[in-house]
Parts: structure tokens; sequence; C-alpha cells
């Protein structure tokens, strides 16, 4: 399968196989009318299979949302048909109106208008709690 | 502008000086005695509670001040629909400082968030309750002098018990504390707290089902109650809450100077006869609760000067 290379844009690579279509919809993907590319199960050296995403045009990315998916994933910004900036990502530190606390006893069950924050915890294990009950994320 | 919404938003330091300034308070009562003339306090409790509540309202007056407030959410514009933050931005027009308690968990949090006066939790649902920790903290520095080298028994619902938690939390910052956990397999500390609090910091601790057998060991045993108001189940309340009950008689190998704690109310998890024992602290705690909220209360309004 040939897929063209991008002149200006981003190709999100090394995500986890299976992420790519999570990615594609929590990034609103569908919604651009550029080119975009979705690659599922590639082959890969280090991680044996993995999803790359093209999209030929370069936007706004919400890193910390991408860290919190799929902290592996390489973001590289491509312009004039180069590689301008490679960025790794990692847990970020806080996110916030990415997932919804769960627990039933939190301020954030009842107060509607409360965004939903999280912060990391433990990087290790890749913990992360409400800021305002401090329950786990369920991920 | 400073809050307190979790024992973890203060120093060691800062315990310390607070600490400093309930002893001066307990030593010299006089010159405390106007140093809130002319500020409110406001208490808005959503949920019952009765020592909280009073001993904040009695340290407020100790200080010369004044309170106003409500004691349960059928008192308030809660029960017409009002959120914490407007409620919190309404009162902060009227009050100096706001005590807090609420049953949903993070509730000051947010409420610090929108007031424009300090916040002080004064408990939220199972979550936290700082200033009884507080209470708890000067307690310990009272009866043992310091807060190094301690092993401290934990006994009874060590899940749900805020107060363990927080206490856990503010003694695993000191050198030489150890921990004895003592509680039913389902009412058992949380594995988070041991994975993000005992671990990281190298705490010992050990877990058991019996006290006796620890009792020896001990230079505080911390009691606590089962509490109904955090079961979804009342047969599971029902089947666990007599599982611990301190008697003189499990007291006999304890140490002379072993000081036994409770946050209080008790139900029945410590004897009535246990009261007369030199080693029952739980009354000193609730006085000891009094003197600290006047020394938080002072600082939040930056009226001390220790």
């Amino acid at each position: 399968m040939i897929i063209g290379q991008i002149r200006d844009g981003i190709v999100l690579d090394h995500i986890t196989a299976g992420k790519g279509m999570d990615i594609y919809r929590i990034l609103g993907l569908g919604d651009l009318d550029c080119t975009v590319a979705m690659i599922k199960n590639a082959d890969s050296e280090k991680m044996g299979k993995k999803d790359i995403i093209k999209i030929g045009r370069v936007i706004d990315l919400d890193f910390a949302i991408l860290g919190y998916i799929d902290p592996g994933i390489t973001v590289n910004i491509i312009r004039d048909g180069a590689l301008a900036k490679r960025e790794r990502l990692t847990l970020p530190e806080r996110i916030t109106d990415v997932i919804r606390c769960k627990n039933p006893r939190c301020i954030t069950s009842v107060e509607q208008e409360l965004r939903h924050e999280f912060k990391l915890t433990d990087r290790e294990k890749g913990v992360y709690r409400c800021v305002y009950c401090e329950a786990k994320a369920k991920r | 502008m400073r809050s307190l919404i979790d024992i973890k938003d203060l120093t060691t330091d800062e315990i310390e000086s607070l600490i400093a300034v309930a002893e001066d308070i307990i030593a010299h009562p006089d010159v405390y005695a106007h140093k809130c003339d002319g500020k409110k306090l406001a208490t808005l409790f959503f949920e019952p509670s009765t020592r909280t509540r009073l001993s904040f309202e009695a340290a407020m007056y100790e200080l010369g001040g004044h309170v106003i407030g409500f004691s349960s959410a059928q008192n308030s514009s809660t029960a017409k629909g009002e959120s914490v933050s407007d409620t919190v931005r309404t009162v902060s027009c009227y009050a100096d400082i706001i005590a807090m308690r609420h049953p949903k968990e993070g509730a000051p949090l947010v409420a610090s968030r929108r007031a424009s006066v300090p916040i002080i939790n004064a408990g939220d649902g199972g979550h936290n309750h700082p200033t009884q920790t507080l209470a708890d903290l000067l307690t310990i520095h009272r009866e043992k002098g310091g807060f190094e080298n301690l092993t401290i028994g934990l006994c009874g619902d060590l899940k749900f018990g805020r107060t363990v938690h927080s206490l856990m939390t503010a003694m695993s910052r000191y050198a030489g504390t150890r921990f004895v956990l003592i509680s039913p397999e389902e009412l058992c500390i949380p594995e988070y707290i041991k994975s993000e609090v005992l671990d990281p910091q190298g705490i010992p601790y050990t877990e058991c089902r019996e006290l006796e057998p620890v009792m020896h060991e001990l230079d505080i045993l911390y009691m606590t109650r089962v509490q109904r108001e955090r079961f979804f189940n009342e047969a599971d309340y029902v089947r666990l809450k007599d599982t611990y009950i301190l008697t003189e008689e499990k007291l006999r190998t304890a140490r002379e100077n072993l000081c036994i704690m409770h946050p209080l109310p008790r139900v029945n998890e410590i004897s009535v006869s246990v009261d007369d024992d030199p080693r029952a602290c739980y009354f000193k705690q609730v006085l000891y609760g009094k003197y600290i909220r006047m020394a938080l209360i002072l600082k939040l309004l930056g009226e001390a000067n220790v």
C-alpha cells in the first residue's frame, strides 16, 4: 500500500496499534477538509505493529489529550516536504475535560458547570486522579 | 489569601508554626481574646455535625469574632438548587472567612476557587478533614513531645475513615514513623494510600486483623468509628460495626505512656470504662481541636504574630 508523502502537515507516528481510530475521533479529524490518512497495523521494528495518521495540513493539536491517550506517540511536523519539528509525547501533568470523574460522591457529579480536571499522581503507572475527590481515573 | 483544603496544603514548617500559635493560645488565652474583634466566620455546614461546627464557633468566639451560617443543607439555598460556587460567592460578601462541610468530595476546593475569602475544609464526605488532622497533630505533639519515632496503631474503619488517611499522610512526613493497620479485610486501608503515600516515602507498616497481639508495640492507638453514612448497604454496616471494641482488658499489655485517640463521635468502639484511664486522650483531642482552629483562623486572617 502506498500513501503519498505530504508537503505541509503532521504525521502521528508510533501510535499503539488499535488506538488510531480513537485518536482520529477524539481529535475530530473527520471534520477536516484536508487529506487525512489513517494507517492501521503498519509494520514496526520497534513496536511490531503500529498505527499512523497523516494529516495534510498543520493544525493545532492538543498534546495533552494525545499524551494521555497514547504517550508513546511521535508527532512529526512537516513543512515544505521536510521534517520541521519532532515531538515525543509524555503523559501530561494535567488533563481537563478529556475524561469524566465517575465517583458518585464527587462534587463534579452535582455541579454541572465544573470542568473535569485530573492530575498525574503516578507517572510510572500512569495514574490520574480527579483534582476534586482524588478518585482514580478509569482508563 | 489562602485556604486550607487538604492537610497536604501545609508544609511541616507551617504545621509547626500553627502548633506554636495554638500552644501560645493555651498558655496566654487573654492575649488572643480580641484578635478577631469585628471579624465574622461563616460556618456553612451542608451536612450535620456537632463537634466540628461547635468547635469552629467556639474558636471564633474565643478570638472575639462573630459567627454566621447554617447547619444543614435544608436551611440553605442549596434546597432551592443553588450551586456551591454561588453560595460561597454570596457568603464571601458577608464573612471574612468560611468554614465549610459538604457531603460531596471536593466541594471545598470548588469553594476556594470561587470565594474571595479563605475557605477552611471542615470535612468533605469521606475525603478530607484537615482540621481534624491538625487537632490530632496538636494532641500528638502535646502528649508525645514531638512527631518523630512513633509507632501509630490505626484501628477500625481504615477504608472510609478520612481522618485516618489524612493523619497517615501528615505523619508520613516525619522520621521514624511506623504504622500498624488493624482492620477487618472489608475495611482495610485503600491500596492507593500504600502505593502513593507509604511506599514512595519508605514508611514501614504492618496490617493485621486483631488489636491485642500488637497492643504492646504502640505509642499511639487511633480508634475509629465504623460510619453508617459511608455504607450504601445497611447489612454490611451492621455486620462490621462491632468488630473492634477497646476495653480495659485489651489495654492490659499496652504501654504506660500509650496515647489513645479517637476523632469522635464514638458509638461503642471504646468502652466507657476506658474514659477514666489516664491514657485516654480523646476528650483532650476535642479541646485541642478548638485551639488549633483558633490558630488556623488567625493564620488565614493574617492575625497571628507567632
